[in-house]
């Protein structure tokens, strides 16, 4: 059990750490990378929660595509961080303000949560025991038959960022030349080739 | 584990036509030469609208609910279904001209209009939180990229990139709302929200609050309500103009539709909650619809704030809504029905005099390229000024009839104040209006628009003028209609 | 639950043990060693001469179109793992149900192979 606590701050401390890094320091790139630190802790406490799925999950697809994603972004944007700190100071009483009245609203919320008496009844799925169903299961026994509606929801919106994002970025080249396979394989040699003889002395 | 049950499908026809026909027509388009996919696949998108709209007219009666109570479809949904599916048929049509005048012209545009449609019907539709989401986003990220399909504009980059940012920030905010709601309740359904708050015993605690206050912040974004409207104008403008037709009446149909049905199941039995609030963003929103698009000399940028502005008295209703009296609640309903329709058809008729303003194959969007309209094409000049005495809201054209709807509604359920506000801000909004109207009659004539106007756009500028026109005479229609549709809301 | 935990334990082992040992070394290595830092010794180093420029340069956006589809691909692997785990019980179904998943998503594959985004040249 102290092992889990221990576990438990370690991991929230350096997510909150790593997130606070990743909007303040100076290299986008930096920031990338504190970001990766940041989702393979959250992966941790995940794993805490009892979560593994959600946790492989955040490593696969977060640490592994949008991480490389982003730092494709960051590459291909060639930002310009003098630039871009400039009116920093300008925004930060706003963007302070803000920030504040959220988190006032996260500890009024927490301060008055109240799990109510129904809500146990009331959860439309209730997770399994853990030692009898694996997480991964329990999931996948809800969402492809029960949910079967935001799946396939899911899977129409994969569409559309597929479909926008050749919309947006792909433009074919003109005079690029490319392989053309079925050119290739339907040539013939008596198209292409001429035997001539050729008489001595002479030339062709 | 008991064995999975199959939903019922036929509620969700509609739907998984839309989904179906987008797929196969974007398979068409692909294999198809660039010449013959384009035209090819505007008809066939336009087929499924069609189709799509048949089958909303034959569905069943009454309210069907599936996949688990995510979905429901009740004559409310459908109402709202077909007024989306009418302003995507007319901006399809409009867009025909624009997109080929700049080399616009790929079949991906329609393919993402369906594809929004859907996500628009499935917010429309959606009985929980996580339907709505998905059904949000689904629409959202077709509309971020229909923002930006210009891509050799900046312009058109920019906007896209501001409502994709800004709009990422609306979901994640809706996001925590939800997350909220749902720590408190342990449910997301909207049926047993509503049971769950009408409980007598039930005392709010404040974590609902904070809840409910991000998820109307969120919706009110996306209805680009007054203190969520930054980037209403930015995006009108940059977005090329079918494309900011269609985000004009559309995606703000849906989204209306959305934060109707949002107040008043799940949190129907909260209505002193919310009340004040939409209260709050209606009269904001219809002052800054009124004075913030005085100084304006775009017209693109001019129609995002009259929208705001009609956003703001739209929301009249919903804050009638809110009060405990069902009967008054189901007036504010039907008022606000009432008035998205009128709005719609004169939100695209407008649009339909803007795609016509171009001057050798340019656009001209400035209101002063409007100047001696009147000698040059005295037709578009006389729809024009009609759809502006109807925005403005002068006596016998159809924008009157929607705001007195509105308005009495208002006063019917107490809320003098507000109604008062809605008077005061409509007679400095006529001002812009009308300043539209002088400067087609009584300036000088610039060079002439191009000519001529393309059959879809005078298609357009017909029905709308017409239906503004005439709706003095037959509003039974569309007032019945919206009573069938208002009712499907408030069961027994 | 804590059985769950326990089978986690020796990644936390092993997780604190790769911690330990990249500090352990890197203080080493700066107690250890002697530094003498001088300014050639800490200028970047390019072939013998001073770098011409910042060594970030912007990508070709083809990169991001090649990034963002594996992203939606890797996404769509991710649905795949829970279906295999629970095929046995979500039946006839269940298995239709991704198959009508992965239809959409063939779809989209199917356009942007057509549309030669795969294609780098």
């Amino acid at each position: 059990m102290i092992i889990q606590t221990l576990a438990f701050y370690l991991f929230s401390s350096v997510t909150v750490f790593a997130a606070v890094m990743v909007i303040s320091s100076k290299n986008p790139v930096h920031s990338v990378l504190f970001l990766i630190l940041a989702f393979f802790n959250s992966a941790g406490l995940f794993v805490l929660l009892g979560a593994e799925f959600l946790a492989m999950i955040l490593v696969v697809v977060y640490v592994g595509a949008v991480a490389v994603l982003f730092m494709f972004v960051v590459m291909m944007l060639d930002i310009n961080i003098a630039e871009l700190k400039h009116g920093f100071l300008q925004y930060l009483p706003l963007g302070g303000v803000v920030g504040l009245i959220l988190l006032l609203e996260l500890i009024l919320s927490l301060g008055g949560f109240i799990i109510s008496s129904q809500s146990q009844s009331s959860i439309a799925a209730p997770r399994p025991n853990i030692n009898e169903v694996t997480n991964t299961e329990a999931i996948g026994n809800l969402i492809y038959t029960n949910y079967i509606y935001f799946f396939q929801a899911a899977g129409l919106i994969l569409l559309v960022a597929m479909i926008g994002a050749i919309v947006l970025t792909h433009r074919s080249r003109e005079n690029v030349r490319k392989q053309n396979i079925s050119d290739q394989i339907n040539r013939r040699p008596q198209d292409t080739i001429e035997i001539k003889k050729v008489t001595t002395g002479s030339g062709v | 584990m008991s064995s999975p049950i199959f939903p019922d499908l036929i509620p969700v026809i509609p739907e998984i036509l839309i989904a179906i026909f987008s797929m196969f027509l974007l398979i068409l388009g692909v294999f198809l030469r660039e010449k013959l996919a384009e035209p090819l696949i505007r008809y066939g998108s336009l087929i499924t609208i069609f189709v799509a709209f048949i089958i909303l007219i034959v569905l069943p009666e009454g309210e069907a609910l599936t996949f688990g109570n995510s979905f429901i479809n009740n004559e409310f949904c459908i109402y709202m279904k077909a007024l989306v599916l009418i302003s995507s048929a007319a901006s399809i049509l409009m867009a025909r001209e624009f997109l080929h005048m700049h080399q616009m012209d790929r079949f991906e545009f329609y393919i993402l209009i369906l594809l929004a449609v859907l996500g628009m019907f499935m917010m429309i539709s959606a009985n929980d939180f996580i339907a709505l989401y998905l059904g949000l986003e689904l629409q959202s990220l077709s509309l971020y990229v229909l923002a930006s399909f210009q891509r050799e504009s900046t312009r058109s980059a920019e906007a896209g990139l501001k409502y994709f940012i800004l709009g990422a920030l609306a979901s994640g905010l809706f996001l925590y709302g939800v997350t909220l709601i749902y720590g408190f309740t342990g449910n997301i359904n909207f049926n047993f929200l509503y049971s769950f708050f009408g409980d007598p015993e039930f005392t709010v605690p404040i974590g609902v609050i904070v809840g409910l206050v991000l998820i109307i912040g969120a919706l009110a974004f996306k209805i680009s309500a007054a203190p969520f409207h930054m980037w209403a104008p930015d995006v009108y403008q940059g977005a090329p103009t079918p494309v900011t037709a269609f985000f004009s009446v559309a995606p703000k149909i849906a989204a209306i539709a959305l934060i109707i049905r949002v107040m008043i199941v799940p949190f129907g039995n909260l209505g002193e909650q919310w009340q004040q609030i939409i209260i709050f963003i209606s009269i904001a929103s219809m002052v800054l619809g009124a004075f913030a698009a005085i100084n304006q000399t775009n017209i693109k940028r001019l129609m995002a704030y009259s929208s705001i502005g009609h956003i703001g008295y739209a929301l009249m209703g919903l804050a009638v809504a809110a009060g405990p009296i069902t009967s008054y609640a189901k007036d504010g309903i039907q008022a606000m029905l009432v008035y998205i329709t009128i709005y719609l058809f004169m939100s695209l008729g407008t649009f339909a005099c803007i795609l016509c303003m171009k001057r050798g194959d340019r656009m001209v969007e400035e209101i002063s390229g409007l100047s001696g309209l009147s000698k040059n094409n005295p037709v578009m000049a006389g729809v024009l000024t009609v759809l502006m005495f109807s925005m403005a809201g002068i006596p016998p054209l159809a924008g009157f009839f929607g705001k007195l709807y509105i308005f009495q509604a208002a006063i019917q359920s107490g809320l003098v104040g507000l109604a008062v506000i809605g008077v005061l801000t409509s007679v400095v909004g006529a001002f812009y209006y009308l300043r539209i109207v002088k400067i087609i009659y009584f300036e000088d004539a610039e060079e002439k628009f191009d000519r001529p106007i393309a059959p879809e756009l005078r298609g357009v500028l017909l029905v709308s003028g017409l239906f503004i026109v005439l709706f003095i005479f037959i509003p039974t229609p569309i007032i019945s209609l919206a009573e069938v549709a208002a009712l499907a809301l408030f069961p027994g | 639950m804590n059985s769950l935990l326990i089978e986690y334990l020796p990644i936390l082992i092993f997780l604190g043990l790769a911690v330990g040992l990249a500090l352990a070394i890197v203080t080493a290595s700066l107690i250890v060693a002697r530094q003498k830092p001088d300014q050639e010794k800490l200028s970047a180093y390019e072939c013998g001469f001073e770098p011409f420029e910042d060594a970030r340069i912007k990508f070709d956006v083809r990169f991001y179109l090649v990034a963002i589809l594996f992203i939606i691909f890797d996404l769509e692997v991710a649905f795949l793992f829970p279906w295999a785990v629970s095929l046995g019980n979500i039946g006839v179904f269940g298995f239709f149900s991704m198959v009508i998943f992965l239809l959409i998503l063939t779809v989209g594959f199917i356009y942007e192979w057509k549309k030669g985004a795969l294609e780098w040249e």
